[in-house]
């Protein structure tokens, strides 16, 4: 599988990174450099394995179901490039 | 009286609890060798009042009877854990500025036991690169050098923290290691570092890459050191699901070089064809020295080795560009919002502005085997393989106790030599990422200087758990390595 240009540019859109058509032009060959490299594991017999989810053995934990956080608002707001009335402010979406 | 910045951790800390000098004094002579060593750009961000707060804390609880396990000893801080009140980048543009309100499980452990902060160590962004020339704040540079002259990488991910520990800018650092970065590093710039089984350390607050592969581990210049720094690291907490419940050993007490009765494996897989001489040979003497702890050396077999690396490169980017999804310019970080742009519009301009072209590259390549029709022939595969490379391990362990391989392939090349090649550059993992698909521990220590006076490292990777196992190895190695060898100072 290879990709074109025009994959190029959809997987730009999927993973929401703007990209220009010099920029989409360069990555082709450079991501069927890569792509075409890790190909190879379909050569690999995998019938009967399952997928690997845990790399060590562990359990998941249950904690008590309370409140151990909040009103931290100003906090979570801190590093907001724009923050206004104590919300995360965005671009008008609705018109 | 010996320049205080050549002083390990163990004699930092030992030299304070017997009063031979004052943590202040330990603190005032890094902070002015950070300062002059800024050339290197090992440092991202600055902290000196910190090191020095701490310090005083030490002096002080040493006058009342009370210190702690790392009371005097002040570090650095990979830039990819967060610290509260101290930006936090992860050597990003879109994370500059950022100003956590809270700390990580793994620098708030290090505070607690007394420790200091040097200040905020460089690194690839995101710990996306194997050479520290991914940085949005510049290339940290090597304090060594061949023959040549040329500025060399100090490896990477963690290359601020290993340019910094070898040019005594700190005595120890934390790194992370997701596929060598912690290892790689270390072998390149003739220093230890050990990352531990996959959740002896919180994730907690550490800007996550791979979360599957993601751990953070210690660096410093000794064995003792690493054994150390990782008991005050490492430990349960609920705040990562991942986290083990389990007791930290006293790794550091139970230290023994001694290693009879012990089985070492040297996988053959690990030897390709081509490999360079001198690693080669490197790793013979690994053996030999081994053997003259006691240990008794055999053959085992790896089979699934050779797949490592693009099984990695699958797990790895698909993890980064769900975990990078994040980075959305509302929360925190950088916005670009072009003039009359939509919600849409701003979420790619601020991720093409604030993203570097590596991390770009793998988010895109993570993107791609995660979606609709290729999830199957990627990524699950992968996790399939991921299954077989791990099974290959527990397989060797039947007739073995620890692993000896070379850490790198190469010694430390140049800066720019690898850049426009992004597979040659992957291919620099080739013998750490295996052990990180595994979960498993491994530790880089150095094992002599190559033909152009450059230090190699050597690897023992070890059973899950056996953290103790790894280091007793390492120490064994360090004692017959005899490595002395320094960089000369030119910065």
């Amino acid at each position: 599988m290879s990709v074109d240009i025009n994959t190029v540019k959809k997987v730009a859109s999927l993973a929401r990174i703007a990209v220009s058509e010099q920029a989409a032009e360069r990555l082709v060959p450079e991501l069927n450099n890569i792509l075409g490299w890790v190909e190879q594991l379909g050569e690999v017999d995998v019938s009967g394995v399952e997928p690997m989810t845990a790399v060590i053995p562990n359990h998941l934990r249950l904690r008590q179901d309370v409140v151990n956080d909040g009103d931290a608002r100003d906090r979570v707001l801190a590093n907001a490039p724009q923050a206004e009335h104590g919300f995360f402010t965005v671009p008008k979406v609705i018109e | 009286m010996t320049d205080l910045t050549d002083l390990t951790v163990a004699e930092i800390r030992d030299g304070v609890a017997a009063g031979s000098f004052s943590a202040r004094e330990v603190a005032q002579a890094f902070n002015a060798a950070v300062e002059a060593g800024r050339s290197l750009n090992a440092y991202i961000v600055e902290t000196p009042e910190r090191a020095l707060a701490a310090a005083d804390a030490a002096d002080t609880a040493r006058a009342r009877g009370d210190l702690k396990p790392l009371s005097g000893v002040p570090l650095g801080m990979k830039d990819l854990f967060c610290t509260e009140g101290v930006q936090t980048t992860a050597a990003s543009h879109i994370l500059e500025g950022f100003v956590p309100a809270y700390e990580s499980t793994v620098s708030d452990r290090l505070w607690q036991a007394g420790a200091g902060m040097l200040g905020k160590l460089n690194l690839d962004q995101f710990a996306m690169g194997s050479s520290n020339e991914t940085s949005h704040f510049g290339n940290v540079i090597s304090p060594w050098r061949g023959p040549d002259g040329k500025d060399l990488t100090p490896g990477g991910s963690s290359g601020g923290s290993s340019a910094a520990i070898s040019a005594r800018l700190c005595p120890a650092a934390t790194g992370t290691d997701t596929g060598g970065s912690i290892r790689q590093p270390a072998a390149f710039t003739g220093i230890a570092g050990i990352k531990p089984t996959y959740g002896r350390c919180s994730r907690w607050g550490i800007v996550a890459f791979a979360s599957s592969l993601d751990q953070a581990g210690a660096m410093a210049r000794t064995v003792k050191d690493n054994a150390i720094l990782l008991e005050a690291m490492a430990g349960f907490d609920p705040k990562d699901a991942t986290s083990l419940d389990l007791p930290v050993p006293q790794w550091e007490a139970n230290l023994s070089s001694g290693l009879k009765g012990k089985k070492i494996g040297i996988p053959t897989e690990y030897r390709p064809d081509g490999l360079d001489p001198e690693i080669s040979a490197l790793w013979d003497r690994g053996v030999e020295w081994l053997k003259d702890a006691g240990a008794e050396v055999v053959e085992v077999s790896l089979p699934h080795t050779r797949y490592a690396l693009p099984t990695y490169y699958i797990i790895a980017p698909a993890e980064a560009s769900s975990n990078l999804a994040r980075y959305d310019g509302v929360r925190y970080g950088l916005r670009d919002l072009p003039e009359n742009a939509g919600l849409q519009d701003m979420y790619a301009a601020t991720r093409a502005a604030g993203f570097g072209d590596e991390v770009k590259r793998r988010i895109m390549i993570g993107t791609y085997v995660l979606s609709a029709g290729f999830y199957d022939a990627y990524y699950t595969q992968a996790c399939k393989v991921r299954a077989l490379i791990a099974r290959d391990f527990e397989a060797a362990w039947e007739t073995c106790d620890l692993l000896l391989t070379p850490t790198a392939p190469s010694a430390a090349f140049a800066l720019g030599e690898k850049q426009a090649d992004p597979l040659a550059m992957y291919l620099n993992d080739v013998f750490t990422v295996p052990a990180s698909l595994a979960g498993l521990p491994a530790m880089s220590v150095p094992g002599g200087l190559g033909s152009t006076g450059l230090p190699l490292g050597l690897q023992i990777i070890g059973k899950p758990l056996d953290e103790q196992g790894v280091l007793n190895a390492a120490l064994a190695l360090e004692e017959r390595a005899g490595f002395t060898a320094r960089p000369g100072k030119w910065w």
